[in-house]
């Protein structure tokens, strides 16, 4: 019963902080709800036996990516966003198509329950080995392309930002 | 050979990938020694012929299968795709010499971010596990959005790039979620394990497996610019600089479409009923909108921005087919479509020179009087495009209706052949104002050697393909042997 409650705290919570981040008119006071949303999510990893995800999420995502935010919000002078409408006038549609989605999962809530057979990284397996260390192996062997892969997408983000912002135009 | 395996031997077949990374990055640290950009060109088109000589001498030992622990397929079905990314590059790269030049932006980035794009479409081809697709759909999207934006002196270019990178970013959500539900159901990423738990599991009527294949769907629709998934198109081919539209309109497009036809056949094969009923209104409505939107068109760049849409309408039916011989020929339309598509762009091209847009269909008024040669060349790739013979447009489409007859969908064959009908008006009306008006302005040609060579092949082979058509209908079938 504790997990499902604890689950349940976490998710509601996450779903309401969620909405307070897109509806707040201040663009400061959203970015400070979403601090407190990605320290919920973190808990939500901690609830799945992962910890080094916890703390990641919580040292990339609360603490780095949050302050450039900030930054951003801070450098851009966003007075006239706090007086203009928050939304566009389509809001009433999407909020039918997810309030849609939401009825359809509730339906069939019971398909969920599909129980595939589990893999080699049981809760015991990962405790026995220890979580950084069973994410590394993972990560440089299995995973090994897809990671590569992603150290390219960083690059490329780099070099965009280069050319974009700073690369001078001489002839 | 035991292929699934992390070695030396398994990394050999990403080879080709790791050429190609490796030459953009030479290409970056080339940029800060080198002034003449050319130069840069020439290495970057240098790099891809060697990638794809290693590519052919990996295929010509006879390996297929998946590698890296399952990640990587090396298979003719990945190297078909490849040859067409190859050719988009270096083709792109020609044409885009002069023209860069034109519009202040010839960086060695620029070239540097092509290679890492057509790194991106290589690993989503090859992908057999939806983590790789999924990085790999990243890799070319991020690099594409950077393109579309690099002349950032001008506005509409700025707003094509934001765009493009908002939409983007939106159909990766939709990716993961689909992937994110796919996974929670079956336990795996790879695809034939998918396969194999859909049958296992009895998830064959799962709603929530359909909902998830429906977010996959929806998010290579946008990346193919189905109907309704199209919106960022028209907009993002108008402000991309036109070599960029050129590229984009190919490269992503068949990236995208090897690997929805890879998903769909791999993983949700046995569900053939359920996507096939997902993908034909999508196919109907993107033909109709894409063909009758075009004819409103007056920019050429969103003329054929609307006609790119509605030929991923018809590359769609190869895979409703269902049938290898339906991919087959859907492999073979987006071959085609990339050799007529690259010419009709760089005649485009050509009419752009300094202080003139050339993007107007008014500016091709009376250009046979002026400029004979280009103007039938033009002709060759509107007719090609509308699906006329000999051309290989004909040959495209009449394989892949013909596929999709055998495959029993006999009704969007009709609807289909209607709507090619109908894109006659606005492609021939290209032909017409060339031809039948009286020249209104002096319209001068912004020639080059690598430009006119571009043309010339784009030309022949659309000529020699529409009559030789089994070169390369062989070789797409080649290639999906034992896929």
């Amino acid at each position: 019963m504790l997990p499902e409650l604890f689950f349940a705290y976490f998710a509601v919570t996450i779903t309401g902080l969620s909405i307070l981040v897109i509806t707040r008119k201040n663009p400061v006071h959203s970015v400070l709800w979403m601090l407190v949303l990605f320290i919920h999510i973190a808990a939500l990893y901690v609830f799945l036996n992962a910890e080094f995800l916890a703390a990641v999420q919580i040292i990339v995502y609360a603490g780095a990516i949050l302050v450039l935010f900030l930054f951003v919000i801070m450098l851009l002078n966003l007075r006239k966003e706090e007086i203009e409408q928050k939304f566009q006038k389509q809001w009433p549609l999407g909020m039918l198509a997810g309030t849609l989605f939401i009825l359809f999962f509730v339906i069939i809530l019971n398909k969920f329950a599909v129980f595939p057979a589990p893999g080699e990284y049981s809760i015991q397996a990962i405790q026995g080995e220890g979580n950084i260390m069973v994410i590394g192996k993972v990560l440089y062997t299995e995973y090994l392309l897809p990671f590569e892969i992603a150290s390219l997408v960083l690059l490329v983000a780099i070099i965009g930002a280069v050319v974009l912002a700073k690369k001078k135009i001489s002839e | 050979m035991e292929l699934n395996k992390l070695d030396l031997f398994s990394i050999r077949l990403i080879a080709p990938e790791i050429i190609l990374i490796s030459i953009a990055l030479i290409l970056i640290l080339l940029d800060l020694v080198i002034k003449r950009k050319e130069t840069i060109a020439f290495v970057g088109v240098l790099g891809t012929l060697t990638a794809a000589y290693v590519n052919y001498k990996l295929c010509a030992m006879g390996w297929t299968g998946s590698t890296l622990l399952g990640m990587f397929a090396f298979d003719g079905y990945a190297n078909f795709f490849k040859l067409i990314f190859y050719i988009n590059i270096i083709l792109t790269i020609f044409i885009s010499l002069r023209y860069m030049v034109l519009e202040e932006a010839s960086f060695g980035e620029y070239y540097s971010l092509i290679l890492f794009a057509t790194s991106g479409m290589m690993f989503m081809a090859s992908a057999v596990d939806l983590i790789v697709l999924y990085v790999g759909l990243e890799l070319m999207a991020l690099s594409t959005y950077i393109l579309v934006g690099i002349t950032r002196r001008q506005v509409r270019s700025n707003e094509a790039a934001l765009k493009y990178f908002f939409l983007g970013a939106f159909s990766s959500a939709f990716l993961l979620y689909g992937i994110s539900l796919t996974y929670g159901l079956t336990g795996t990423t790879n695809l034939k394990e998918i396969a194999s738990a859909l049958q296992n599991l009895n998830l064959l009527e799962n709603p929530i497996l359909f909902l998830g294949m429906i977010l996959v769907i929806a998010a290579f629709g946008f990346k193919i610019a189905l109907v309704p998934f199209h919106m960022w198109a028209p907009d993002a081919y108008e402000g991309a600089p036109t070599s960029i539209t050129s590229f984009m309109s190919i490269g992503p497009k068949a990236a995208a479409f090897a690997a929805l036809g890879r998903v769909l056949f791999d993983a949700f094969g046995p569900m053939h009923v359920q996507w096939s009923s997902i993908l034909i209104p999508l196919s109907v409505i993107t033909m109709a909108a894409g063909n009758i939107i075009a004819i409103a068109q007056t920019n050429i760049k969103r003329m054929l921005a609307y006609s790119s849409i509605a030929h991923a309408g018809y590359a769609l039916l190869g895979i409703i087919a269902g049938t290898h011989g339906g991919l087959s020929s859907m492999m073979n339309y987006m071959a085609i479509y990339a050799f007529m598509n690259i010419g009709a762009f760089a005649v485009v091209i050509m009419l752009r020179s300094k202080g003139f847009r050339g993007e107007e269909l008014t500016d091709y008024e009376g250009l046979a009087k002026s400029h004979p040669a280009a103007s039938a060349l033009m002709l060759i790739f509107m007719f090609s495009l509308t699906g006329i013979p000999p051309t290989a447009g004909f040959i495209a489409k009449f394989y892949i209706f013909m596929e999709a007859i055998n495959a029993g969908y006999t009704p969007l064959v009709i609807i289909a052949v209607i709507f090619s009908a109908i894109s006659a008006f606005f492609y021939l009306r290209v032909v017409m104002y060339m031809y039948m008006k009286e020249p209104k302005a002096h319209v001068t040609l912004s020639t080059s050697p690598a430009i006119f060579l571009t043309i010339a092949v784009t030309a022949a082979v659309t000529l020699i393909l529409g009559l030789f058509p089994s070169l390369l209908v062989e070789l797409a079938k080649m290639s999906i042997a034992g896929f």
